[in-house]
């Protein structure tokens, strides 16, 4: 590579983390916090079983599991308009990304709760306490610890996922790279410039996830 | 009487576990349950504190009367803040210390001040051998301590009864003594206890009445010495005379 490449690269550096910063931060955050509100409700009232809801619940995660991302994306941002309902670019994307987090990671809370053994559940019974109560306090405790592995997945694949929002307008980091791919003509060394930054940023989660997994490690 | 079941019948899909056992209670008894596996005996007891719905059944707690099979979520909530029960897995809650195991019903079932169940935890603790414990996580206590910790998160809430599954059957050999020691020093205290165990030693002196099950129904019941010295019923001779011989015949 000469030296002009390195200038581009150098140069273009932040011209691509800025909108990783500005845009796929946020929107990965934003939709992995509500994403996961979701989940814990699409859990629960599976798990406590609570009649229509459920089936409701188990409707939608069939729906979201069963349907590509992107084809989601596209319904939500280029279809909706034709039925009279326009989202914002970024709007759109919060909304089919927690939905998608909130479906998968909905499973994975729901499989976390049913591995509490019920004996856990019997003795919060027995000491007196009621249904909330132990779910509060005993089961979704433990769940959580169980699921963290597998929500930290949800959340760097969450990352990586965010640059389909390039194909509904959303100016993030990987639509950032196109337009620089583009202008450039260097085309191998600015997508692989832009990898770079997603693989950094999933590096700090990792580092993250294994730093929180050790202090949850007292029981 | 404080606690008395009657008529108690309970199936699991077509198997018939308890055939109609009636069970009387009276304050400062320690009843022990015993008999061969299968024989009903932990159903019965998960019956009485409603683990387990039976089928059909009577109740009669503190004078109160209820039906089991249609008992309402608040009678039997009410219910259990009056008993203490001990798993034979123990069960204490993994995620809690053995301090917070033991004040937790206090703290969030009967909203008793958080200085005041820390203090009735301690003391719950120390009776059991465990005051130094009380930061320790179940996971860093040996199978005897954790039940022990069981045991005083069963007496914190000083229950009218406290029902004992088969408390030291999932315990190596060599811890449990420190249990059964720990349930005699409350017998000694004039608790009232309800007991299913395998332990024939502890079955004998520890209790004022021992009920033998076989087959879903209580064959025989009556004082220790009379159960284990002079059985009426064949299926109760033949019975100890198994448990003896696994033991060496010293019982």
């Amino acid at each position: 590579m000469n030296d002009r490449v390195w200038q581009l690269l150098l140069d273009s550096f932040w011209q691509i983390l800025l909108p990783g910063i500005r845009v796929t931060i946020p929107l990965t955050l934003v939709s992995f916090a509500l994403g996961l509100i979701i989940a814990l409700i699409t859990a629960m009232v599976q798990v406590a079983n609570i009649p229509v809801v459920k089936q409701i619940a188990r409707f939608y995660v069939w729906v979201i599991r069963g349907t590509p991302l992107l084809v989601q994306l596209f319904v939500i941002f280029y279809g909706l308009p034709s039925v009279g309902i326009i989202l914002d670019a970024i709007p759109s994307a919060i909304i089919v990304f927690s939905f998608n987090t909130g479906a998968y990671a909905s499973e994975t809370i729901r499989a976390a709760i049913e591995a509490v053994p019920v004996g856990q559940i019997e003795a919060g019974y027995c000491v007196g306490m009621n249904y909330l109560q132990i779910m509060a306090r005993i089961v979704l405790p433990q769940a959580l610890r169980t699921a963290f592995p597998p929500l930290s997945n949800s959340l760097i694949g969450l990352v990586k996922d965010t640059s389909l929002a390039a194909n509904i307008t959303v100016a993030e980091m990987f639509l950032a790279g196109q337009r620089i791919a583009a202008r450039s003509l260097e085309v191998m060394a600015i997508y692989c410039e832009v990898a770079f930054i997603y693989l950094l940023f999933c590096t700090v989660l990792t580092k993250l996830q294994t730093y929180c997994e050790k202090r949850m490690n007292t029981y | 009487m404080m606690l008395e079941v009657k008529g108690i019948e309970k199936s699991f899909d077509d198997r018939k576990v308890l055939k109609g056992v009636d069970i009387k209670v009276g304050k400062g008894d320690v009843v022990t349950i015993i008999g061969p596996s299968g024989s009903g005996k932990t159903t019965l007891l998960r019956c009485i504190n409603f683990l387990e719905r039976a089928d059909a059944g009577e109740m009669i707690f503190d004078e109160a009367h209820y039906r089991m099979d249609a008992m309402t979520k608040r009678d039997i909530a009410a219910l259990r803040r009056k008993t203490g029960f001990v798993f034979q897995g123990y069960n204490l809650f993994r995620n809690k210390t053995a301090l917070q195991n033991v004040t937790e019903g206090l703290v969030i079932a009967r909203k008793v001040p958080k200085e005041a169940a820390r203090n009735a935890g301690l003391r719950a603790l120390e009776k059991v051998g465990l005051a130094d414990r009380g930061d320790a996580y179940p996971h860093q206590l040996s199978g005897g301590q954790q039940q022990r910790v069981a045991i005083a998160r069963a007496i914190v809430t000083e229950p009218e009864v406290i029902f004992f599954d088969e408390p030291t059957s999932a315990l190596d050999p060599e811890l449990v003594g420190e249990v059964l020691s720990v349930m005699r020093d409350l017998a000694a205290e004039g608790r009232t206890m309800m007991i299913v165990t395998h332990e024939m030693q502890f079955a004998r002196h520890a209790a004022n009445h021992v009920v033998f099950m076989d087959d879903g129904q209580i064959v025989e019941e009556g004082r220790p010495e009379e159960i284990f010295e002079n059985p009426r019923e064949e299926r109760t001779k033949k019975f100890l005379q198994t448990v003896r011989e696994g033991f060496g015949g010293k019982l």
